[in-house]
């Protein structure tokens, strides 16, 4: 398997919903009793498999509810499927939900070697890439503020300059070009070109179809967690014009 | 097997992190910093000497010192333990958005504490030396109290981290536990009086009092029982093995409720 590459294999995964959310203990033990607990099962993805080879960039389309976000995480690890297999090679970077997993109490500085760690670099390797992932992110004066104090467009502005920055083998966005103002979005569309030419496999989900077609070269679309087509992006984004008329 | 140690090592750097983060978070913009965590423990200490030897007629000069060990080795553990229990769900944003393993978040919670707690141990030989105990040969164990004492923690740790993600209102009742374990770990009192009445079995049978009374028999320069030795090793070995089998079935599911 070559780095880049990803293989999901007849991915489901299923969620127990409860009706109403137990979270103390007090509320389970009497319910339990009283035998009132009941699960709704519900098929987040059911029955996804398709290959991507190094460099390719998929698009994932599909409707609000229709998977794409839970594919993204499954294939991230955050979620574990609950049949089927995910297979990937190399560094992996993912970018769900609007930035990455930073930490609110820390400082701008702080959070580019806690996230380092997490994809498990060195200190003296992100020192290495610390002013060109500041200088990307035009957030020079702001790294000794914590967080918390940063708008949610700069949270994603260095989420996405650490991401793009470490040239990672796999990347993940989830809506993220889709925050920060218009000088950004076009620096980042062109960083996300000079990555895409250096090999970076890309998944890709946003709501915007043009911007699906500009990045990527397959797509697919997801309906209720089925995939119900995939292929190059010109058939699958007419397929999907259809589909939202 | 090979898998989860290989898998360590790639995050090695993580926990390093998690660790320092624990620790710069606590002391940011706190102008005593570790002093604090220092003065903590010295202060208690003055307080419970002047009630309880007060009040049992207690004039023993080293009373302060038994006082103050097993009070530091307390609040570790209700520390580290309480921590733990919140670990997953005070991760959560980072958990929720790229693939950790998660049981190192329990791991730095108790490495973090554990950390703050060998520097406050520096109160004690302070202590120590003011009531003119001297080290003894017997001093060269304590090392085996200190290690039970962090696996245990680590142990529980795991244990309550999982049940912290499914129920919120845990934090209440643990804290009512930890206060029985207090109560039951003879740290303002000396525990002859209740080892020979009909209660015997709540101090022999609590793991953190056999850790406290092995590690204050070794500065106090005598010999460990060996029964305390291995009672609490073998809580400690069952608790980490429950604690870690119950976290890695549960694992999967965490970030279905945080």
């Amino acid at each position: 398997m070559e780095k880049g590459d990803i293989v999901v294999n007849n991915v489901s995964i299923k969620f127990n919903l409860n009706p109403e959310k137990i979270d103390n203990l007090k509320e389970y033990v009497i319910k339990k009793l009283k035998g009132e607990i009941s699960y709704q099962e519900f098929w987040a993805l059911k029955d996804v498999s398709f290959e991507l080879k190094k460099g390719e960039r998929l698009g994932i389309l599909g409707l609000n509810g229709s998977g794409k976000s839970t594919l993204l995480k499954t294939i991230a690890g955050v979620y574990k499927p609950t049949t089927g297999t995910v297979r990937k090679s190399g560094l992996l970077m993912p970018m769900l939900e609007l930035g990455a997993g930073f930490d609110m109490q820390y400082t701008g500085r702080e959070n580019v070697f806690l996230y380092g760690s997490v994809l498990g670099f060195k200190r003296d390797f992100m020192r290495e890439h610390y002013r060109e992932i500041v200088d990307f992110s035009e957030l020079n004066e702001f790294m000794n503020v914590p967080l918390k104090n940063y708008s949610s467009g700069m949270r994603a502005r260095l989420g996405f300059s650490i991401a793009t920055v470490l040239k990672p083998d796999i990347l993940i966005l989830d809506e993220v070009l889709s925050v920060g103002d218009a000088k950004f979005k076009k620096k980042s569309e062109n960083k996300m070109m000079e990555l895409i030419e250096g090999g970076t496999t890309v998944l890709f989900v946003s709501h915007s179809l043009s911007q699906v077609q500009r990045i990527c070269n397959k797509a697919m679309i997801l309906d209720h967690g089925k995939m119900i087509s995939f292929g190059d992006i010109d058939e699958v984004s007419k397929e999907y014009e259809k589909i939202i008329e | 097997m090979l898998y989860s140690i290989k898998n360590f090592i790639a995050h090695k750097f993580l926990l390093r992190e998690l660790v320092i983060k624990g620790i710069k978070l606590k002391y940011r913009r706190s102008y005593l910093g570790i002093l604090w965590s220092l003065l903590e423990p010295v202060l208690m200490t003055a307080v419970l000497t002047v009630i309880f030897g007060t009040l049992f007629n207690n004039n023993n000069p080293l009373f302060p010192l038994h006082i103050l060990s097993g009070r530091l080795l307390y609040s570790f553990f209700s520390s580290a333990t309480n921590m733990s229990l919140r670990a997953i769900r005070s991760n959560a944003s980072m958990i929720k958005k790229v693939y950790v393993p998660k049981y190192l978040y329990v791991l730095s919670s108790i490495i973090y504490n554990y950390l703050i707690f060998l520097v406050s141990l520096v109160v004690l030989f302070g202590l120590a030396i003011i009531l003119k105990v001297y080290p003894t040969w017997n001093l060269l164990l304590a090392w085996l109290p200190l290690v039970l004492l962090f696996l245990l923690a680590f142990g529980v740790g795991m244990i309550l981290a999982t049940i912290g993600v499914f129920f919120r209102d845990m934090e209440y009742l643990w804290s009512i536990i930890m206060t029985v374990i207090m109560y039951a770990s003879a740290i303002f009192y000396y525990p002859e009086k209740i080892l020979s009445s009909q209660y015997w079995w709540i101090l022999k049978y609590n793991p953190l009092f056999q850790i406290i009374d092995m590690f204050r028999k070794c500065i106090m320069g005598q010999t460990m029982s060996m029964f305390s030795l291995l009672y609490a090793s073998g809580f400690t070995l069952v608790t980490i093995i429950v604690g870690c089998a119950f976290f890695i079935r549960k694992q999967d599911k965490f970030i279905l409720y945080i």
